[in-house]
């Protein structure tokens, strides 16, 4: 999935995957995080958005 | 073999499942109401199967009516089937949706399928084709006040030019003789065509690329893998895709359409075939083909025993994307 959305222009640092157990509190914060930052490095997502008033 | 032997020979192999009674019904293809669109014919009696034909215009993949037909009550059915008809028959064996001796494979070595529409381009787009016939590496062209001589090479469907199997891989009964696996193409040079270009570029060719998708669902339809009784795309609770013609819920259909077919396409180019408006619709799916091929080892229906690697784990699979 990460591959194919690279490859059809769409910043690969907007998917992430992780395994974490219900008993890995820490890394689950640390991840939630990771993601938060990586996203807002990025800013606003430029492609795949679709504007209700127009569409609806 | 010329496709017309092969016709002769698919009639009267048919004939013979037919009258002996081992198969309920023969999947072929008839002549089409116009030139070059050859379509999809299931003969019951021998007399019927008199209408089967094939030439280079078979463009549909029959292993999609397996599914779709209720084979439980029909009893075994015999299916024409070049090189990807039966590695979609042993994806399909594979993923349980029937089992090998429902089908009896009536094999054929593909002479690689044209593409109309560069048929059409190379004669010239407003002209009115009404009669296209073959002569052996030449399609003879004719028209209203025109006749024209027409390599097979230079009109070969996009996909049929890399195939790697043109040789069907389980076959019951093969008409003609097996040929060269290939037809020259280098797959790895022409799949995944926007690799190579800027992510905004990427983009960019996407979007363009499925602008002109009327949602009509005809590359999902001609599908082999797609054989979901509800596909995500009609679901409405929960509804994962949006219905508009809007460019985000299009190219959102086409996107998880094409990761559905990780690891079980086998490039027949049945969708890009079908689409009415002409969308390359592999510029999508040979990424996925190409990077199954390259990060598993693996090619969809090759052969029976081994297992699809979107379905089986195997502590060496590749999981850099994992945190």
């Amino acid at each position: 999935m990460k591959n194919i959305l690279e490859y059809v222009g769409i910043e690969p640092d907007r998917l992430h995957f992780s395994w974490i157990s219900s008993a890995e509190a820490e890394k689950f914060q640390k991840t939630a995080t990771q993601v938060c930052e990586a996203v807002r490095a990025l800013g606003p997502a430029q492609h795949m958005i679709k504007d209700i008033r127009k569409v609806a | 073999m010329e496709n017309q032997e092969v016709a002769q020979k698919i009639q009267e192999v048919a004939k013979k499942l037919l009258s002996e009674g081992k198969v309920s019904c023969v999947i072929g293809f008839e002549k089409g109401t116009v030139p070059m669109r050859e379509r999809p014919f299931f003969a019951y009696t021998p007399e019927e199967a008199e209408r089967l034909t094939w030439t280079s215009f078979c463009c549909n993949n029959l292993a999609n009516f397996l599914v779709r037909r209720d084979l439980g009550e029909a009893g075994k059915v015999a299916v024409v089937a070049q090189g990807c008809v039966s590695r979609n028959i042993v994806g399909l064996i594979k993923e349980n949706q029937i089992s090998r001796e429902q089908v009896f494979v009536i094999g054929v070595p593909s002479p690689g399928m044209l593409d109309r529409r560069k048929v059409q381009a190379e004669v010239g787009a407003e002209k009115v084709i009404t009669e296209v016939s073959e002569d052996g590496e030449d399609l003879i062209v004719k028209g209203k006040g025109f006749e024209e001589r027409v390599p097979r090479k230079k009109v070969m469907r996009d996909n049929c030019y890399t195939c790697v199997q043109r040789n069907p891989v389980i076959v019951d009964e093969l008409i003609g003789a097996e040929t060269e696996p290939t037809h020259g193409g280098n797959i790895d040079k022409v799949s995944a065509p926007w690799e190579k270009l800027q992510a905004d570029d990427r983009w960019a060719e996407f979007a363009e690329n499925y602008q002109t998708c009327i949602r009509c669902y005809a590359c999902r339809d001609a599908c082999p893998l797609c054989y979901c009784h509800v596909c995500f795309v009609d679901e409405a609770q929960p509804q994962w895709c949006g219905k508009t013609q809007d460019e985000s819920d299009v190219l959102t259909y086409h996107v998880l359409r094409a990761f559905h077919c990780a690891g079980r396409c086998t490039d027949c180019g049945a969708c890009e075939s079908a689409c009415p408006m002409g969308i390359k619709v592999r510029r999508l799916t040979s990424k996925i083909e190409k990077d199954i091929r390259e990060m598993y080892g693996y090619q969809a229906g090759m052969d029976l025993e081994s297992k699809p690697p979107m379905s089986v784990y195997r502590p060496d699979d590749p999981q850099e994307f994992i945190k």
